[in-house]
């Protein structure tokens, strides 16, 4: 016993040596989070073998969750508080106009091949992630209105961010952009061949990264294998070097099932995007398996039911054009969303473990969900009455008609492949029986479906979900502006339909400029008052985040944003 | 050979028998196949009881109905509050019998307000035993249709390029080899997409099971196209042919009647096979859609961890399905005996 509090004592002063010789060059972040041992591994399951390395040019959300141990940005998302917090860049500046940004970087920090960081790094990063011809996903982001950011390097620790427009996002938008080496990568990008470099056939010399792990080994389809970067840029309040853990490995677990089973087996020490049937199937065994499973509350996804109010060709789709006058009136509407069993859904859909919505924004979003919104019980009579304001009656089987005597009748697509949301649709199906309405649901794989709701417009209603990346209003910037891509209810048109569409248009573009923080939030509040009113989209229910951790694992804390259990993976230790 | 006779009947009296549960389901099924109960879903089968908690025995048997278990989250306890008596012959909610007669009056049920569930109920609270024998109506006629199809389809094209021959017995049967080597499934989806919404759902439904029974012809006219190319080499056709008569008579009349029997077993045999390629289409999401039941769509409640895992009672329909296939292959045992003994 003496000897193991020796040899810790020992390893934590040799630890605080090493961050006190390094101070005069090096500038740590110091976390406040309890203390870890050092030392152990952690393994964890994605879906997915990745498909490339490079940060730049990433889609999937596996390989991301991958990538983004290896990396570093330079401002951050603090997951718990949903805020942003200093990175590599450990204060900045924004001009009055909200349009310039002045960062200050760390001083003296290295990359995991020990080569030192610069400003210079940062400039050749967003060259890279601005480039037309590389194609980054990410690059959408830093665009804002049409313009990109311009990036200007003032010393080798300060750069500058110029924006055409006051931007009220602009500190999130750097969360998740990863700084990359220009020493390593700048010839391939003179060359042309930086799209083929960091892929997944590179070795692990090739790489160099800011994040707390780099890779040691990749097997394809069956784990990666990242050790600890010891040069990481976080030391805890003790001095000590994160990350605590001198291994991360990452396994390819195919199905959600098959990562339960893992997880339940004791091969992976953490746990999450799995389905409350499951989160109850491992609770039994919680205790005796040496795990303990965390019910997060709500994410930020929201599942809803919508109708097709784009402005479809009546001679191509006559049926759909015909039907099209019920789904436009608000009453109609109105009175489905009030006849849904919200409740139900949460409980048999759930298992209990979700949350009602009657707006986009879920409680999940601390700082920007309008807690004043009223949540209206189901109520067959009122929607009735709402029916009958809006000229619908009933015929003597009790069916529902509108004032032309056409029996009320239409489907409601669903994916093959999402078991909740088909299931969602069977209850709102049977709800709508209750109104006399006779409700088909049609399921097609996720492809058929998406192209009949982006392209053909050839559905009367669906249900969906969606799920913002980020906490901030701006990441639904294109549900709710009337041009946006994900406008789902109507691609259509070329200026907002309706006038409460125009209003919704006039406060998202409003609250895009708004740099302060409690004006912006009555903008957005005012949306989330029009979703709940019009009901362009009626909204359902939002799943809860659930996680699990082996009790062995310290520091856990899982968050409602991704990635859900990995977003403090510097500061995981094993004991 | 008496032993083989009665096997044959024991076994088509037991799938008759089947048959007209499924064809009254209305009336055998205590409930609807869409009636849920949200607040019983997943209950475990209920059980049947003569002696109350008190030691009473009681003349009629009777069911306790389920409530939530405090102690542990989403299972459930008897709840002793209520007896709720079973009886035989009772008003319940109305169905169409054999799809014809508006009727109410079901085999079974339990007082009112219990229910009765034979085998628990799915994630909606329906009951599992009434959506059994709902989705074996589907099921069944899916099977049947799509055996229909192949048989039919099948012979015609057997016949023809059997009686024949030439030219005509080699495209066709190369052609068969093109179908069976089809890949069934890129087909349905296809054609499953290029479909209107507006059509109904059970229209699709029976469209795909006749796009499988149709490229499914190939296997039958191999047997009927062998058994034609024998037949007419027989004395008594080449007689008929000496006295004129035709080509459709000829076949009819006394090629055909000998490939009945191997038609007859084939059908035994593809009833199931097809009842099975319903299953695959609703894994796949082509099959018939909520809230309809088949048992495909019970079926593919399992494959998710949760259900294996947690509700066993899941598991039941499977298993009496397995006795309804045995009968259907015995058949096609027995019948095989027989076409050997008649023909050869």
């Amino acid at each position: 016993m003496a000897a193991v509090c020796l040899f810790l004592g020992f390893a934590c002063a040799l630890a605080v040596t090493q961050a006190h010789g390094a101070q005069s060059k090096e500038e740590l972040m110091v976390t406040s989070n309890a203390l870890g041992q050092p030392g152990g591994t952690i393994t964890v399951a994605v879906r997915s073998d990745p498909k490339t390395l490079n940060p730049v040019l990433v889609v999937d959300e596996s390989t991301r969750e991958i990538i983004d141990c290896m990396n570093a940005d330079l401002i951050h998302i603090n997951r718990e508080t949903q805020k942003t917090e200093p990175a590599l860049a450990k204060s900045w500046t924004v001009s009055h106009d909200g349009k310039t940004f002045t960062l200050q970087l760390r001083r003296g920090l290295r990359f995991s091949d020990g080569r030192p960081f610069t400003a210079d790094d940062v400039v050749f990063s967003f060259q890279l992630y601005l480039d037309e011809k590389i194609h980054s996903p990410q690059r959408d982001l830093l665009v804002v209105d049409g313009k990109p950011i311009s990036v200007k390097k003032i010393d080798d620790y300060t750069v500058q961010f110029q924006l055409t427009e006051p931007y009220a996002a602009a500190e999130r938008i750097f969360d998740g952009v990863a700084i990359l080496p220009k020493h390593t990568l700048e010839s391939a990008y003179k060359n042309g061949t930086f799209s083929k470099s960091w892929g997944i056939s590179a070795q692990p010399e090739e790489f160099a990264g800011l994040g707390p792990f780099r890779l040691k080994e990749y097997v394809p389809g069956q784990r990666i294998v990242l050790e600890r970067n010891p040069y990481y840029w976080k030391a805890d309040h003790a001095g000590y070097r994160l990350p605590y853990i001198d291994q991360l490995v990452f396994l390819f677990v195919p199905s959600e099932d098959a990562q339960v089973i893992r997880f339940q087996a004791g091969d992976t020490d953490l746990l999450s995007r799995f389905s409350a049937e499951n989160f109850a199937v491992l609770q039994r065994e919680q205790t005796a398996k040496g795990y303990a499973l965390q019910d997060l509350g709500p994410g930020l996804e929201y599942n809803f039911l919508f109708f097709n109010l784009n402005n479809v060709d009546g001679k191509n789709l006559p049926a759909i054009a015909q039907k099209q006058p019920w789904f436009q009136d608000v009453h109609f509407r109105q009175a489905v969303s009030t006849a849904i069993d919200r409740d139900g859904i949460v409980r048999l859909v759930y298992n209990g473990r979700a949350t009602p919505l009657w707006s986009q924004v879920t409680p999940g979003n601390k700082l920007w969900v309008d807690s004043t919104l009223a949540d209206p019980p189901q109520s067959v009579d009122r929607a009735r009455e709402l029916l009958r304001s809006a000229g619908f009656s009933w015929n003597n089987s009790g069916n529902l008609v509108d004032s032309h005597g056409r029996p009320v009748e239409f489907s409601i697509l669903t994916s093959s492949s999402n078991a909740e949301r088909s299931k969602m649709a069977t209850l709102i199906q049977d709800d709508l029986t209750k109104l006399g309405m006779n409700v088909h649901i049609v399921s097609l794989d996720f492809g058929a479906m998406v192209d009949r709701l982006l392209n053909s417009f050839d559905y009367e209603a669906a249900v969906m979900g969606l799920a913002s990346g980020d906490a901030d209003p701006e990441s639904e910037m294109n549900v709710w502006l009337s041009s946006g891509g994900t406008h789902l209810w109507n691609l259509t048109e070329s200026k907002p339909a309706t006038p409460w569409e125009a209003q919704l248009d006039q406060l998202m573009n409003q609250q895009q400029v708004t740099l302060n923080y409690a004006r912006r939030k009555e903008l957005y509040d005012q949306v989330q008052q029009i979703v709940a009113r019009e009901l362009p989209v009626i909204c359902l229910a939002s799943p809860h985040i659930l996680v699990g951790a082996k009790n062995r694992v310290g520091n856990f804390h899982p968050a409602v944003l991704e990635p859900y259990v990995l977003s403090n993976v510097d500061e995981l230790y094993v004991h | 050979m008496l032993k083989r006779r009665y096997k044959l009947w024991v076994t088509l009296t037991v799938l008759a028998a089947f048959h007209g549960v499924i064809l009254f389901a209305g009336f055998f099924a205590p409930y609807s196949y869409s009636t849920q109960d949200r607040a019983l879903p997943y209950t475990p089968p209920s059980r049947i009881h003569f002696i109350d908690r008190q030691r009473k025995v009681h003349f009629l048997p009777f069911v306790y109905g389920w409530k939530d278990d405090p102690q542990n989250y989403g299972s459930y306890v008897e709840d002793f509050q209520h007896v709720y008596a079973l009886r035989l012959f009772v008003t319940g909610e109305p169905h169409k019998l054999g799809g014809l007669f508006p009727l109410r009056t079901h085999f079974f049920g339990a007082d009112a307000p219990g229910r009765v569930f034979l085998l628990g109920t799915d994630g909606y609270g329906r009951d599992q035993f009434s959506r059994l024998l709902y989705g074996g109506q589907i099921s069944l006629a899916a099977g049947w249709i799509a055996a229909g199809f192949s048989i039919l389809f099948g012979s015609i094209i057997g016949s023809l390029a059997g009686f024949y021959g030439g030219w005509l017995d080699d495209v066709l049967m190369r052609g068969g080899e093109l179908f069976l080597a089809l890949p069934w499934l890129y087909l349905l989806f296809a054609v499953r997409a290029a479909l209107p919404l507006q059509v109904a759902q059970w229209q699709v439904f029976l469209l795909l099971i006749v796009v499988i029974g149709l490229i499914g012809w190939a296997r039958p006219a191999r047997l009927v196209r062998g058994i034609v190319l024998s037949a007419k080499e027989r004395n008594f056709v080449t007689a008929a042919q000496a006295f004129g008569a035709s080509d459709l008579y000829l076949l009819r009349k006394h090629i055909l009647p000998q490939a009945y029997g191997v038609m007859l077993t084939q059908m035994t045999l593809l009833v199931p096979q097809y009842v099975l390629a319903e299953v695959t289409l609703t894994f796949l999401g082509l099959g018939v859609s909520e809230p309809m039941a088949s048992w495909g769509n019970l079926l593919s409640s399992l494959q998710q961890y949760y259900v294996l895992v947690s509700y066993w009672w899941m598991f039941l329909p499977a298993l009496l399905l397995i006795p309804v296939f045995l009968s259907y292959y015995a058949v096609a045992d027995a019948l095989q005996e027989r076409v050997k003994s008649v023909v050869l």
